[in-house]
């Protein structure tokens, strides 16, 4: 097996999916320059909703796309209500306040979020019943399955929905208007109020759609699982520029394939058994034995390795606020 | 009257910027605001579109009460703001920027201000950043017209532009109320203001100093010392 082209199918994958919840952090920053600390508890939600419907239709003996496609249309209103819901109670009131005090409330709200899914869902890790059939398909030395397939072309195909909607609708257009100058905006006739409250609600549905998909790619859902996602979409969009709609795509998807690579060779990278001079002093090595100071369970960290070195040497990120829009 | 502003009272903070003003405008009408820096012109505009909020007082536009009214329900009823600096959408192209002026009726037809502006029609897929100040003007000003306004408020078109856009631009506001479209006018630059419109208001410190018909400022000694400089 090539394991470049391997990795960088997966990476791919899970890039798509990190690049649909890093427009949710991007769209609403463009807006509002706030950074949402909730939105990874939104695609948390969208998984579990979707997860339990999975499975209390799952014996029903349904067609299991049937059952899939039930349980994200019932985790897209409900996360497009979380979203509605924090924009109007937690930051709308704040929208004056200086830019620290909604912050502290995007984490207040994550943590709240958070707890109100650990009492509805408890501890417990849901699964996801096996209900799809998953072919492999074999290209270049490399696989790839029905599953990737199919979260590949949801992803782009949500992503192109969404530039349409920015750059080619009046909402889109508004989206824009607002994020440049709300006041001329508003003497436009666009109220703004509907606009930020559009944006929010147009994030949460991507975003329930992508907990769907990173779930079913895992096989497991579970009320934890937003932060890190949430942090790796948030370090894909600083990485493509936050506020920059075209970056956060393009950084959700560089990402999934830096942290794929990452950790597809780190294992060989630090097995000191390749390094002759080490192998000899180190017993574990004698008779074709391996020593890996950091397998691939590391993946997560390449993710905040680039969030710091974006950070560090260009924190306008990769596409920068100079050169795209702002929606 | 179309614009009847009565006893306004604007204040920021702690400060008195607009002291009890009163001012109408007549349907078809071109009348101008005139004073210093600081006199309170621009927060009066500000009000009557919903801006700021005003302290106390009423605002009657089309024989309705807007003191209160949300910003952005002005432009249906045909009131728009071309804002101090022009505000245009510096990352849009020209051709979105018309298209917001359009938004809150739906219907984007550029094609009557690309007659009117030919130059925005030539760069109409250009970033509106990149136009220079006289164009970006020409922009503003043709986005509000693409609201179809009755009253259209115009703060200081002039500024930072050089004499001949300036002259440029008047001419454009001249021929714009020769169409019919009510006008209130904010300038520094008195003398055009007064030669441009029907009417005038002086403000000085927060209040109507003076009112009267243009020409009669024009000649008037208080007017004649302070704004225009003889």
């Amino acid at each position: 097996m090539d394991t470049f082209l391997q990795q960088v199918i997966n990476g791919l994958t899970a890039g798509s999916v990190y690049a649909v919840v890093a427009l949710g952090y991007t769209m609403v920053y463009g807006i509002i320059q706030l950074i949402n600390f909730a939105h990874g508890e939104v695609v948390m939600i969208g998984a579990m909703v979707a997860f339990t419907v999975i499975n209390a239709l799952a014996p029903t003996g349904l067609p299991p796309l049937v059952i899939v496609l039930a349980g994200t249309a019932c985790a897209i209103p409900i996360c497009m209500l979380v979203g509605y819901g924090m924009e109007r109670l937690a930051y709308r009131p704040l929208r004056q306040a200086p830019r620290l005090a909604p912050l502290i409330t995007a984490i207040g709200v994550s943590i709240i979020l958070q707890h109100v899914a650990l009492l509805v869902w408890s501890r417990n890790i849901l699964a996801f019943p096996q209900i799809i059939p998953s072919h492999s398909y074999v290209i270049g030395g490399a696989a790839i399955t029905t599953v990737q397939i199919a979260i590949l072309a949801i992803c782009f195909g949500m992503m192109a929905a969404l530039a349409i909607l920015v750059y080619r609708t009046p909402l889109g257009t508004a989206m824009r208007a607002t994020a440049q100058n709300p006041q001329v905006a508003g003497l436009m006739g666009v109220d703004v109020n509907r606009v930020i409250a559009a944006t929010f609600i147009i994030g949460a549905a991507l975003g329930a759609v992508a907990g769907v998909l990173f779930g079913t790619y895992y096989g497991i859902a579970q009320y934890t699982m937003g932060s890190v996602l949430g942090l790796k979409a948030f370090s894909a969009a600083v990485l493509g520029g936050i506020g920059n709609i075209p970056g956060a795509m393009l950084g959700g998807v560089l990402l999934g394939i830096v942290e794929a690579l990452g950790a597809g060779y780190i294992g060989d990278l630090t097995n000191l058994c390749a390094y002759e001079t080490l192998a000899e002093r180190i017993s574990d090595c004698q008779g074709g034995g391996n020593f890996v100071l950091f397998g691939s369970n590391y993946q997560d960290v390449f993710a905040f390795i680039v969030l710091i070195l974006v950070l560090v040497f260009r924190p306008s990120g990769l596409l920068g606020e100079r050169v795209g829009e702002r929606a | 009257m179309l614009l009847e502003v009565r006893q306004l009272e604007v204040h920021y903070g702690g400060i008195r910027a607009v002291a009890g003003v009163d001012l109408q405008v007549a349907e078809g009408e071109l009348v101008c605001l005139i004073g210093a820096n600081g006199a309170g012109k621009s927060s009066t505009l500000k009000a009557i579109c919903g801006l700021v909020g005003s302290k106390s007082g009423t605002i009657r536009y089309a024989e309705e009460d807007i003191s209160h009214a949300p910003v952005h329900q002005l432009p249906r009823k045909g009131l728009v703001m071309v804002p101090e600096g022009r505000g245009i959408f510096a990352q849009l192209t020209v051709e979105e920027n018309l298209a917001m002026g359009a938004y809150a009726h739906g219907r984007a037809d550029p094609l009557a201000q690309y007659q009117r502006f030919p130059r925005l029609a030539e760069r109409r897929r250009q970033i509106a950043g990149t136009l220079s100040g006289g164009e970006q003007q020409m922009l503003a000003l043709a986005r509000a017209l693409m609201t179809r306004p009755r009253l259209l408020l115009l703060d200081e078109p002039s500024m930072g532009l050089a004499p001949m856009m300036v002259a440029k631009i008047f001419e454009l506001v001249r021929e714009i109320a020769g169409q019919g479209v009510t006008i209130l006018l904010v300038e520094q630059n008195a003398r055009l203001a007064l030669e441009l419109s029907h009417r005038g208001y002086v403000m000085e410190s927060g209040a109507i100093a003076l009112a009267g018909a243009s020409q009669e400022l024009l000649h008037n000694p208080r007017v004649r010392e302070a704004y225009l400089g003889e």
